[in-house]
């Protein structure tokens, strides 16, 4: 459903990315995994819009999206989270849902500001969806609160939700799990593997959670100084020599240096 | 309408309603209606800075071209001043589109120049091309609807307070929309804004459009009931007088546009013996806004209500 | 035909000059704190009034006069950075806009009270026979003015490439953080940065007084014009904003001299907003300089 060919990009003197290439599949679970300052991020910005690569294609459901802006590919139904949590921060939990629904809703300016029937019961509708949503994840008790007192941990949950009411059919997640504890951790795994088992909702994942990435995830994609290692299921790649050398086999000392910036 | 918006909506129909018996004067009522006048400004642009984060410091140019066609039309086209008041809203609403699609690609500084810039330059053009030049033009129609001409004091309150009663509305209406919730969410974040699929920028040229259109609705409003007009009415001077008003009664609640147009219009007046210190006054009250009470009047006086509210709770 | 050419062209030069020393007020400011300060103008109404109160009112001798003007200046720079820009706690952009706009109008405020509405003027800094140059007249003042503004740009040019201060001022703007580490005390190169900007626009204001009259509320114009000849060059480049304010001032005097007195104004707001929708960054700056902008 996703297809990345050939991506190259470049920050000033620095390649981040030399020719990336991967594909995710209808329904799968893909990560993305690799030390700091692998192309990670950059890679997930390239494919919501953010950046433009110098070169290569990105192809979503078989049409080209690279050119498009982030708002654009958004409706086409691509959706992501962050990794530093960009929240409405002084709205509250629903309200941060129900700006995902925007793109769904039709209400214009005009009719807005008088406050025509039809808008009425579109709001409504908006509220009722949104609810909806935030009891799918569990946060519908916080719904009244400014979503920025929220723990961190929340905070990433919502973030999601917010995702979801854009109706995706793609959710690109960075780094969901940073930043929470063990048991937050566990509750994020359950939450995305509920949104591809009922929502049937692709999603592609940057984390360096191993012990999270190995459980939930179908694919997995290595990136290393910009490039491609390996790929393949959880078991292959953590038997890869490759991957042992540049990647697991420092994952001790990385998580925890990791730790401590965060 | 939320409950406290439907609330403050009903009180202030009734304080509309209830001013010109207690009012006692027709001074009063006078500086009533430049407050309203003024209010109708102050409310476009807090929804552009306090919503969509933008600041403008030309509604000025707005103002004056709402004044200025209103005018010129119903003055020497003879239409009916409603047509004319319309056709000046729709000119300043082109004259906002014209600016506004290249200047809200800019951020910040930029576009706080530019709106300055744009100001002026109306300044200039209605110094030079505008009927009596610098010293302006007289005779202009009093305002009229359907043959009946409103020219007493206490009508033409009754018309202004009630445009600004109806532009509330419609605001109030529009922020608590889908728009108005995307507007605020611009605010926090702009990078989440793109993901959710929400065309920032198309929504900040429709509220810099909508607050030229208040500003022209209101300087027609003002051309009508005073009846003569010059271009030192809508200089820069105006742009940052409507500024403080915003910034004095907090940018984040319309309800502080009101206040802060009554505010800052009635100031003046009671301050009339110490004339020549009315431009260091305005400075020193949007210095120490801006330094001491950032959120505005309204704003601070909602939480210490909120305050005092949770106190008595507690205490029970 | 040629005669009245050169003498827009030199009176051209003349503001010109000024607009440049805003610009370039502009850009000080800029590159040591990402501050657009928007009072940049009334540095100018202040050098030219005070300058006036001091030789004029006060009868003092010109050099005196001189010094106690830019004192003065540097002193409002001073204040207004430890009274409202350093109280301000993680400021966002409209706030920092709108502070600058708030202080523009006490100053305003203040100097309206001390000396009203009228325009003020004091004879130029050498008494003497203007020149000719094909006719045209150029006056002794006009050469004071370039010549100043000559002076203050080399000055400048030395105190940022030459001198520690000047380049830990340039460091504060590139990274505060990095350059508190390395021990420069970056509170107080805001501080310099807005009385050597409050300097530089007085010297300006003092220079073309004797041409072009001082008026209180002279501030927001030249601002907007300095504003103009500091992003045509590309904000924070000294050089650009000297070239920027020739082209504007060269522009107005034209339109002036050959079209309209009254859309003298017109041209450099024209100018203002083309650039800013068009080039924002400026006529001469490349693509690699602008990433590293903040704003």
């Amino acid at each position: 459903m996703l297809s990345v060919n050939e991506i190259w990009k470049s920050f000033g003197g620095l390649t981040a990315l030399r020719n990336i290439s991967f594909d995710v599949k209808q329904g799968d679970i893909k990560a993305l995994i690799g030390p700091n300052g692998a192309g990670k991020t950059t890679l997930l910005n390239i494919v919501s819009g953010i950046h433009r690569p110098d070169k290569g294609e990105v192809k979503f459901l078989g049409e080209r999206i690279v050119h498009l802006s982030p708002a654009k590919i958004a409706q086409k139904g691509v959706s992501r989270t962050f990794q530093h949590v960009e929240l409405f921060g002084n709205m509250t939990v629903i309200e941060n849902v129900m700006v995902g629904r925007y793109a769904k809703t039709k209400a214009g300016f005009f009719s807005s500001g008088l406050r025509l029937p039809s808008i009425v019961k579109e709001e409504r509708e908006v509220q009722r969806k949104s609810e909806e949503i935030l009891e799918y994840v569990n946060l519908v008790h916080r719904k009244d609160e400014i979503a920025s007192n929220l723990p961190i941990g929340e905070q990433r949950i919502l973030e999601i939700a917010r995702a979801l009411a854009t109706d995706p059919q793609l959710v690109l997640l960075d780094e969901p799990a940073a930043g929470l504890n063990i048991k937050e951790t566990r509750e994020l795994g359950e939450i995305i593997r509920k949104i591809r088992g009922e929502l049937k909702i692709t999603i592609v994942l940057v984390e360096h959670d191993m012990d999270l990435v190995m459980k939930i995830s179908d694919s997995i994609t290595v990136l290393n100084f910009g490039e491609v290692i390996a790929e393949g299921t959880p078991l292959e790649v953590q038997k890869n020599p490759e991957v042992i050398v540049a990647y697991l086999g420092e994952e001790e000392e990385l998580q925890t240096g990791y730790n401590a910036d965060t | 309408m939320k409950k406290e918006d439907l609330s403050a909506f009903i009180v202030f129909i009734f304080l509309i309603i209830l001013f010109p018996v207690f009012s006692g004067g027709a001074y009063t009522l006078t500086v009533g209606i430049f407050s309203g006048i003024n209010a109708l400004v102050a409310i476009g642009l807090c929804i552009l800075m306090g919503y969509a984060g933008q600041v403008s410091l030309g509604q000025a140019g707005f103002y004056g071209i709402g004044a200025y066609v209103s005018s010129v039309l119903s003055l020497h086209l003879g239409l009916p001043i409603v047509v004319s008041l319309i056709l000046a809203m729709v000119a300043a609403a082109v004259a906002a589109m014209i600016l506004a699609v290249p200047a809200l690609r800019l951020k910040g500084h930029y576009l706080a120049v530019a709106t300055l810039g744009f100001g002026e330059i109306i300044n200039v053009i209605l110094n030079e091309w505008g009927p009596g030049g610098p010293s302006g033009f007289g005779d202009i129609p009093h305002f009229g609807l359907a043959g009946y001409t409103i020219d007493s004091t206490t009508g033409y309150f009754y018309l202004t307070w009630g445009l600004v009663a109806a532009v509330m509305f419609f605001s109030i209406n529009l922020i608590n929309s889908r728009t108005g919730r995307a507007l605020r969410a611009v605010h926090d974040s702009e990078a989440a804004c793109n993901a959710m699929g929400l065309n920032v920028v198309a929504l900040k040229i429709k509220v810099f459009i909508l607050s030229a259109a208040y500003a022209a609705l209101a300087g027609s409003l003002y051309a009508h009931y005073v009846t003569f007009i010059s271009p030192g009415s809508f200089s820069l001077f105006y742009s940052i007088l409507v500024l403080t008003m915003v910034i004095v009664g907090g940018i984040t609640n319309l309800w502080g546009a009101i206040i802060g147009a009554v505010v800052i219009t009635v100031l003046p007046e009671l301050l009339r013996r110490f004339e020549e210190l009315d431009v260091l006054v305005y400075g020193l009250i949007l210095t120490s806004s801006l330094m001491f009470f950032r959120k505005g009047l309204v704003p601070i006086l909602i939480e210490k209500i909120k305050k005092l509210r949770g106190f008595a709770v507690a205490k029970r | 035909m040629l005669t009245v050419f050169l003498q827009f062209l030199f009176s051209g030069l003349t503001v010109g000059a000024v607009y440049a020393l805003v610009g370039i007020g502009f850009n000080i400011t800029y590159n040591a704190t990402s501050i657009i300060n928007l009072a940049q103008g009334e540095f100018v109404v202040i050098g030219g009034l005070m300058m006036w109160f001091f030789s004029e009112s006060l009868k003092l001798p010109f050099f005196l006069s001189v010094v106690l003007t830019i004192i003065t200046a540097g002193i409002v720079g001073l204040l207004m950075e430890r009274l409202t820009i350093k109280p301000l706690k993680n400021p966002d952009l409209l706030l920092m806009i709108m502070i600058t706009i708030a202080v523009s109008i006490v100053l305003r405020g203040i100097l309206m009270f001390f000396f009203g509405k009228d325009p003020y003027v004091y004879p130029s800094f050498t008494e003497g026979e203007p020149l000719s140059i094909y006719g045209a007249i150029i006056q002794q003042q006009t050469l004071w003015v370039i010549g100043i503004t000559g002076f203050c740009i080399i000055l400048l040019f030395f105190f940022f490439k030459k001198t520690i201060i000047g380049k830990a001022m340039l460091a504060c703007a590139v990274n505060p953080t990095a350059a508190k580490l390395v021990g420069i005390n970056v509170s107080r190169m805001v501080m310099l940065s807005f009385v050597l900007s409050a300097i530089v626009g007085a010297i300006g204001g003092m220079a073309i007084t004797p041409i072009s009259l001082m008026e209180y509320d002279k501030g927001p114009m030249l601002a907007v014009k300095g504003f103009c000849a500091a992003i045509m060059g590309g904000l924070g480049s000294n050089r650009g904003a000297v070239l920027g304010g020739f082209i504007i001032g060269i522009l107005e005097s034209m339109t002036a001299g050959y079209v309209h007195s009254g859309l003298k104004d017109a041209v450099a707001l024209i100018i203002l907003l083309m650039i800013l929708f068009y080039k924002p960054a400026g006529l001469f700056v490349s693509k690699a300089m602008l990433q590293l902008r903040k704003f």
